[in-house]
């Protein structure tokens, strides 16, 4: 055993140095390289719109070959986390907003030189920033807005849902939307930690206090947002039983024509184009004030790659290039982090849905997704868990957050 | 499908530890070698894929590590923490609670299965077929068809309790129900496994015996009670030990049907394990706890194969 062991030992530094070697001589430009690149962001759909760009990448660059794998977004981190652990990670790797601390402290991914920070969203490229030192290049921005379906609200004699819509505005408009009759729901809102966060800022509460070492939420405000959130099921939305937070259940509703309004992401845009009603958008209602839910994504290079240079160029082009912009306004596959405000415009032409201003107007007023230094994910998986026990009816919302914040405080304090 | 294979298998399994003494004396250097040429195989697989990994999560159980930086040692702090963690009971508690449900309902399921298809019976490699299909299906599939079963608000089994005028639970939406709709899942899909161990259990059992307590005017039930039973005890024992070892370490079906909720009523010990690891970054205090669960099936299988002295007869 101590022998096989020390022989491991042995090959594994002769290895070491062999790829040690190997990183630090220059490669020839015209050596063929092959780069795997992980993602999520384009599975369900955007597939072919990814490979689009991988296209026009290789072309451009005739010795590198491009491998691609695309996993769901349920499985990505669980599959990244593993292949970091086992050293088995992609050149270049997919990460959201959430993730990427993690990913960046715990030195998995290269130091990036931008040669054109300028063409990226300053919000974006900083998002993704340490220090200065870029290890990730934002690909896509997205943000959650209300989507109505008009032909029910034509049906109700109902006014559209504007841009100055409060939390009352939506209320009133489920509750005369919402039939027993022929299974018609009100408006439909996840309960979860990615919407709570939201409404507390749309109620003028926060979810985490200033040196974020401990909730905020659990105030008047916060209850008040709570119960805004948990109070649609059963009344002007589905309850769990009858099938509410099961995956896509809210985009299948509307597309049955049996939902009137929905709180989801741009990115269900693709989903809904076939829908055969008249949909449009509006920015999501506040109640003291407004406030969005906005996502972005970004791929970073693997520190431990043999080819660093080629993921980088490659993550430039995937992120910026003239390619990708056409690509993503084209299909309305997320927004494009593109600076230029000009090269947006064009995505406010497209139709389906009409109001694409909304978009846009989203931004004006973001809440950010409170992050911890520990304890990220199971501080979402606590508040989701406890807001739905108040959904169910199982805890009051005043318990339900009160003991969430023990819960919590104990695991990030 | 090869069940009367199958069936065979673990009957020999069973009457192993009644044969074991036989060869002990041979020892020559070519039969030990022949004996490792044999095992050879098997103890590969198992080196690499169990005792290895087990190794290692020792190793990792005194460390804090979440699988992306590297790891640190803190000695026995996972431990500490674990054993002053309530969850830690919790997930112990959901565990039991599932086994205490599970074994029950697969084992007289298993064993009504198995003598009514020990019978002569039209059809009966086929009856004994179907019954073994959920065996080899996978988990995941059979979460799902049970997830539509038990959906409480147009599931089959809601709709049909409904006929009678029986307003149905909440399934695995209810925390009160959901270990319990697990449970039914899961004792379905082993039905067949039991079935078949039991199955090769009677048809070992010397028929001579039935035609003796005939003779001395033992009638069905007590047939069954004075000879079946206990002759049926090593098969019984086996079938305990492995669904008590499998019930310790049950997730797939807790994974695939509840994740663990609603309200963390189905965590248990190995879901825990999964989301200490994957979601929560602490692979170092799963480790450890995966350590305490191993110490816990050992202990437990142990006590059995003291206890079967008093219980298990080998004819």
């Amino acid at each position: 055993m101590k022998h096989s062991l020390l022989a491991a030992g042995g090959i594994l530094g002769v290895s070491a140095l062999l790829l040690s070697a190997c990183a630090t001589e220059p490669a020839s430009s015209d050596d063929p390289v092959t780069i795997t690149y992980s993602n999520f962001t384009s599975a369900g759909g955007n597939e072919e719109n990814l490979q689009t760009i991988i296209d026009a990448f290789e072309a451009e660059n005739p010795n590198v070959t491009v491998d691609v794998t695309t996993l769901p977004y349920g499985d990505y981190f669980t599959t990244l986390q593993t292949d970091l652990a086992a050293g088995t990670v992609a050149d270049l790797v997919d990460t959201n907003y959430d993730f990427f601390p993690q990913l960046a402290s715990s030195g998995s991914l290269a130091p990036l030189e931008v040669t054109n920070p300028e063409s990226y969203r300053e919000s974006l490229i900083d998002a993704y920033s340490v220090d200065g030192v870029s290890y990730g290049l934002p690909s896509s921005f997205s943000d959650v807005v209300l989507y109505y379906n008009a032909d029910l609200f034509d049906a109700a004699g109902l006014d559209y849902p504007t841009s100055d819509w409060t939390w009352s505005d939506e209320m009133a408009a489920a509750k005369a939307l919402t039939d027993a009759g022929t299974g018609t729901w009100g408006s439909h809102q996840p309960v979860s930690f990615y919407e709570f966060y939201k409404v507390l800022a749309q109620n003028g509460a926060s979810f985490l206090n200033d040196d974020g070492t401990a909730v905020a939420f659990n105030t008047p405000k916060g209850i008040e947002a709570a119960e805004w959130l948990t109070s649609k099921s059963g009344t002007v939305m589905p309850t769990i039983e009858q099938g509410q937070g099961t995956a896509d259940f809210d985009t299948n509703l509307f597309l049955e024509g049996k939902l009137g309004m929905m709180h989801s992401g741009i990115w269900v845009f693709g989903a809904l184009a076939e829908a055969p009603f008249a949909w449009d958008i509006a920015v999501e209602p506040g109640n003291t004030q407004q406030a969005s839910a906005v996502f972005s994504n970004a791929v970073g290079v693997s520190a431990a790659s043999d080819h660093i240079a080629e993921a980088s160029a490659f993550a430039e082009f995937l992120t910026s290039s003239q390619t990708m912009v056409d690509v993503r306004l084209d299909s309305g596959w997320e927004l494009p982090p593109t600076s230029d405000e000009d090269q947006l415009a064009v995505y406010l032409t497209k139709d389906t849905p009409a109001n694409r201003q909304a978009v846009f107007d989203s931004l004006d007023s973001i809440a950010l997704t409170p992050l911890v230094e520990k304890g990220q994910q199971e501080m979402q998986d606590i508040v989701t868990e406890e807001l739905i026990e108040a959904q169910a009816g199982r805890k009051s919302v005043a318990e339900a957050l009160a003991s969430a914040e023990e819960r919590i405080n104990a695991v990030i304090g | 499908m090869a069940l009367s294979t199958v069936g065979i298998t673990p009957a020999e399994t069973i009457t192993t530890p009644q044969a074991g003494g036989v060869r002990r004396r041979r020892t020559s250097a070519g039969y030990v070698l022949t004996v490792c040429a044999f095992l050879l195989p098997s103890a590969i697989p198992l080196a690499l894929f169990v005792l290895g990994p087990m190794i290692a999560a020792a190793w990792i159980s005194f460390t804090e590590w979440n699988l992306i930086t590297p790891m640190e040692f803190i000695g026995w702090a996972n431990y500490q923490s674990l054993l002053a963690d309530e969850r830690t009971g919790e997930v112990f508690l959901h565990t039991l609670q599932y086994i205490a449900g599970y074994l029950p309902l697969v084992y007289i399921g298993g064993l009504a299965l198995a003598l009514a298809l020990n019978r002569a019976l039209k059809g009966r490699s086929l009856w004994r077929g179907i019954y073994f299909l959920p065996v080899v299906t996978s988990w995941i599939a059979v979460a799902i068809v049970w997830r539509w079963l038990l959906n409480p608000n147009n599931g089959v089994v809601n709709v049909a309790l409904g006929w009678f005028g029986i307003d149905g639970p909440g399934w695995w939406t209810d925390p009160d129900w959901a270990m319990v709709s697990i449970i039914l899942a899961s004792a379905w899909k082993d039905l067949g496994f039991v079935m078949v161990i039991l199955l090769a259990g009677l048809q070992s059992i010397n028929p001579d015996l039935y035609d003796a307590a005939k003779v001395d005017g033992a009638g069905p039930w007590s047939r069954l009670k004075n000879v079946t039973i206990p002759m049926l005890s090593p098969s019984t024992f086996f079938v305990v030990v492995i669904s008590l070892i499998n019930g310790f370490q049950v997730f797939d079906q807790v994974y695939a049907m509840t994740g663990g909720g609603p309200g963390g009523s189905t965590q248990v010990v190995v879901q825990q394990i999964y989301d200490l690891t994957f979601r929560y970054g602490a692979a170092g205090e799963a480790s450890a706890l995966s350590w305490l669960l191993f110490i816990v099936i050992l202990a437990v299988t142990v006590i059995q194969i003291i206890g079967q002295k008093k219980w298990v007869h080998y004819a």
